[in-house]
């Protein structure tokens, strides 16, 4: 039952995994991007919306098209999402919480709007299209992972996403450390300014940034509805799994290699109800709780050991006018 | 003493109407040191911007290694091995020094903050800074980030270093050790210029001074064939005459005291060294002084924004005959003690007013707190309002302005009308009249004249040295925090205050 619970964690934090680097990325450019959540439900259902008509339109789905049609138009919705920000906070100026927040609810409207068409489409009598299909060629597991016993389940029988958000966050945490572009970017978050007479390009690099970060964060939305929810999208099956992400990202201190333990800790939090024998409805609600009061908690530390290292970007959240210099 | 490193001919620069630049001629030898020296708003550092690309010459020519060059950008000045140190540092705060020297650079082919940091060490080891390249910016001391400055533009290779106003943040001990550092890479052959207005620094560290004067260029002279007052003398000028009306009040009983009061930052710098002076009811007190002398953070330690390591602030208040000590009371405190002061800050729009709102509910800020309805009455401030825009002549298409609209004089004419509608017994002014023009400058003088007629203590920070003999009754100098001397307005000279500024007496005993 350990294992299980374990790599159902696992599974439930990789979603999460994917939007809080793809938010760090955003964040270390400055830019507090509050529409992760809606940029996330846009990834899930793009893909969603490339799987329907892949599988609709051949008799036998192609695993390599089945995988490859739902990844690109997942990565296309949640790119043209983060496009979407950039023009109206880097270009434009505008603040970026209501930016962020508009993000949110246009792209959840979106999703529900093309969920709910899709599942007139289907004229099924559940709320909810089924990608069977398509999902089991994301499923696929390495060959070997069931031989190995408990070891084999722990480590080995995840999916392709799952390892890809493991080795993304490792290498985002290298880019920032080790290049010099990760250096001019973190630059850029802490004091434009600086960067700017340094000679550095500023809004090219948010644009970048924050633009591959949304791909990233999609990718999530991606793996929530092929891989955990088996293929089945339903509207607002995807909860509140955007706000999670963002607050794995205080979590974690903005290190993604601390959101790879943060996630398997919140997927862990989360499910545990499922776990603990027993429990009335009001204890289930209250362990829901937990990821947000261990963030809460992790807030209140770093704000009072005033590391500087652990504060967020010290620009994120304004906007940088050279101008104004 | 090499061969010209860089020689700039007849530059003019020019803002709108106001001349920062005439007809400059300067020139830096390699292996020397050159200061140039001038007061606030001589043209100084528009100059030192020129050099370094951010701002264009109206006319003139620059000249580098003997040709003709332009320099449009801080990219071109980098081209030409010039590197300008800032006042302000532009520096990441949670980088360390290495990662903040490095950034920015394109050229080296492999990233490596290791090899940077082994050249960071060479380069800290030829000159004989003192640096630790891995530590972070935000655990360093002011002079350490200076140092970090400095190496920034070395590491880039700059042959022509300028450095605005080194030592205005650094302790005497740091100034030493930079000084040597600077004497350093002029031997190695390195063309620096330093932008200074404390003679004592000149005298020591240069070569060369050349001085500039409200934007005109006065002469170079040799450091070794000079003296202190004869550099004053180019600074300052004759005295100009400038028709201020000076009344004499009949009656001036003390009305507030400063004894010894002494203020350190937290960084260790002293920024107050035992001042004490008297303040009395109407006269004007002026306050001369190099910016950032500790004006600012006497005046706000007087109205309560300041907290002080040692010393007393005592109010007589006229209408009791009690005498209170102000010290580390807060403003709203002070208030409640029937001490009536106005202060109008140097920084009109950070700390004055509000510039998203408009002149009524600007005067509303000082007047909040009267009247117990839970909703603003807004009529008494619309009234005032009106009053200061029809007496002060304010230039505004209505009181619904927002303030920030306003052009600076206008601003500065509703600022300092509103602190005078409260009746203060004590009104402090500082650089009241900068950014305006000769008409409301005149307007301000007078508005403060009147105050001091009916019986208010003035205190007036300004930096114009004409203004001050004119309008004063006293006039206090103060240099380093410290308070150099105390002269009378009408039997004063520039250069006799100009000598109390400069002077290096405050400089070193504050160890």
């Amino acid at each position: 039952m350990i294992v299980s619970f374990i790599q159902r964690a696992v599974m439930q934090g990789i979603p999460l995994l994917y939007g809080s680097t793809g938010e760090i990325i955003t964040e270390k450019g400055g830019h507090l991007n509050l529409g992760i959540p809606g940029i996330m439900y846009v990834g899930a259902i793009s893909g969603v919306i490339g799987a329907f008509f892949y599988e609709q339109s051949v008799e036998t789905v192609n695993p390599i098209l089945a995988v490859m049609i739902p990844l690109l138009s997942s990565v296309l919705g949640s790119f043209i999402m983060g496009l979407i920000y950039c023009v109206l906070t880097v270009t434009l100026h505008s603040n970026q919480n209501v930016t962020g927040l508009a993000m949110t609810t246009f792209g959840v409207g979106f999703g529900n709007f093309f969920g709910g068409s899709l599942i007139k489409l289907t004229n099924s009598d559940t709320p909810s299209i089924a990608l069977v299909e398509t999902s089991r060629c994301f499923k696929t597991a390495l060959p070997f992972a069931d031989k190995l016993g408990a070891i084999g389940e722990l480590f080995f029988s995840y999916s392709f996403l799952a390892y890809s958000a493991i080795i993304i966050a490792i290498l985002v945490t290298l880019f920032f450390n080790k290049t010099r572009a990760g250096l001019h970017l973190r630059a850029i978050g802490e004091n434009p300014a600086t960067a700017d007479a340094a000679g550095i390009n500023v809004n090219r690099y948010k644009y970048v940034s924050t633009c591959i970060g949304s791909i990233i964060a999609g990718l999530g939305g991606l793996y929530y509805v092929m891989d955990y929810a088996d293929g089945i999208w339903s509207n607002n099956g995807f909860g509140d799994r955007g706000w999670l992400a963002i607050a794995l990202v205080i979590f974690a201190v903005w290190r993604p290699n601390f959101s790879i333990i943060g996630s398997i800790l919140f997927g862990g939090l989360l499910i545990a109800y499922n776990y603990i024998p027993n429990l009335s409805f009001e204890q289930v609600e209250l362990i829901k709780m937990t990821p947000y009061v261990v963030t809460i908690l992790v807030l209140i530390i770093i704000s009072m050991r005033q590391k500087k290292e652990n504060q967020p970007p010290a620009s994120l959240g304004l906007s940088y006018f050279r101008e104004e210099r | 003493m090499g061969a010209p490193a860089i020689e700039l001919k007849n530059i003019t620069k020019t803002f709108g109407q106001i001349v920062a630049n005439k007809d400059v001629c300067l020139t830096v030898n390699k292996g020397e040191i050159l200061s140039v020296l001038g007061e606030n708003g001589s043209g100084k550092t528009t100059l030192m911007n020129m050099i370094s690309g951010i701002y264009y010459p109206d006319h003139g020519h620059i000249y580098i290694d003997g040709q003709e060059v332009l320099i449009r950008s801080p990219k071109d000045a980098f081209k030409y091995k010039i590197g300008m140190i800032h006042q302000h540092f532009k520096l990441v705060d949670v980088f360390s020094a290495t990662e903040n020297i490095v950034l920015g650079l394109k050229d080296e082919k492999n990233f490596s903050l290791k090899d940077s940091e082994k050249k960071i060490r060479e380069i800290t080891a030829q000159y004989g800074f003192e640096l630790e390249p891995s530590k972070k910016i935000h655990e360093m001391s002011v002079s350490e980030k200076q140092t970090v400055e400095i190496i920034k533009v070395l590491y880039r290779g700059a042959d022509i270093l300028i450095l605005d106003e080194p030592t205005a943040v650094l302790t005497p001990q740091e100034t030493k050790k930079l000084f040597a550092v600077l004497r350093n890479m002029r031997d190695s052959g390195k063309a620096i210029i330093i932008i200074t207005h404390k003679l004592h620094e000149v005298l020591s560290l240069s070569d060369r001074v050349s001085v500039l004067r409200k934007g005109e260029y006065i002469g170079t002279v040799n450091t070794a064939e000079t003296n202190e007052s004869e550099l004053t003398e180019m600074m300052v000028g004759k005295k100009i005459e400038l028709n201020i009306e000076r009344t004499k009040v009949e009656e001036t009983p003390d009305r507030l005291e400063i004894r010894n009061i002494s203020c350190i930052n937290r960084e260790g710098v002293t920024l107050l060294n035992n001042v004490s002076f008297t303040a009395r009811a109407g006269e004007i007190l002026g306050i001369a002084g190099i910016a950032g002398s500790g004006q600012r953070e006497l005046l706000e330690s007087i109205a309560g924004l300041q907290k002080l390591n040692e010393g007393e602030i005592l109010y007589h208040n006229p209408s009791t005959g009690y005498t209170e000590n102000l010290r580390d009371k807060s403003p709203v405190k002070i208030k409640e003690l029937g001490v009536r002061l106005s202060f109008v800050p140097e920084d009109r729009l950070g700390m004055g007013l509000v510039g998203n709102m408009d002149i009524i509910d600007n005067m509303l800020l000082r007047s909040y707190k009267k009247g117990k309805s839970a909703f603003l009455n807004r009529k008494n401030p619309k009234d005032l309002a009106n009053k200061i825009i029809e007496d002060l002549e304010v230039v505004t298409p209505s009181a619904k302005t927002p303030v920030r609209r306003l052009s600076g004089g206008n601003v500065q004419k509703v600022l300092v009308g509103r602190e005078i509608a409260a009746s203060p017994t004590v009104l402090m002014v500082a650089y009241p009249v900068r950014g305006l023009d000769i008409n409301s400058s005149y307007l301000i003088y007078n508005l403060l004249n009147k105050q001091k007629e009916s019986g208010v203590a003035v205190i007036f920070v300004g930096e114009d040295l004409d203004v001050l003999i004119e309008l004063c009754d006293r006039i206090m100098v103060i240099n380093s925090g410290k308070i150099t001397g105390i002269v009378d307005a009408e039997t004063a000279t520039k250069e006799e205050i100009g000598l109390l500024m400069t002077r290096n007496d405050g400089g070193e005993s504050n160890e």
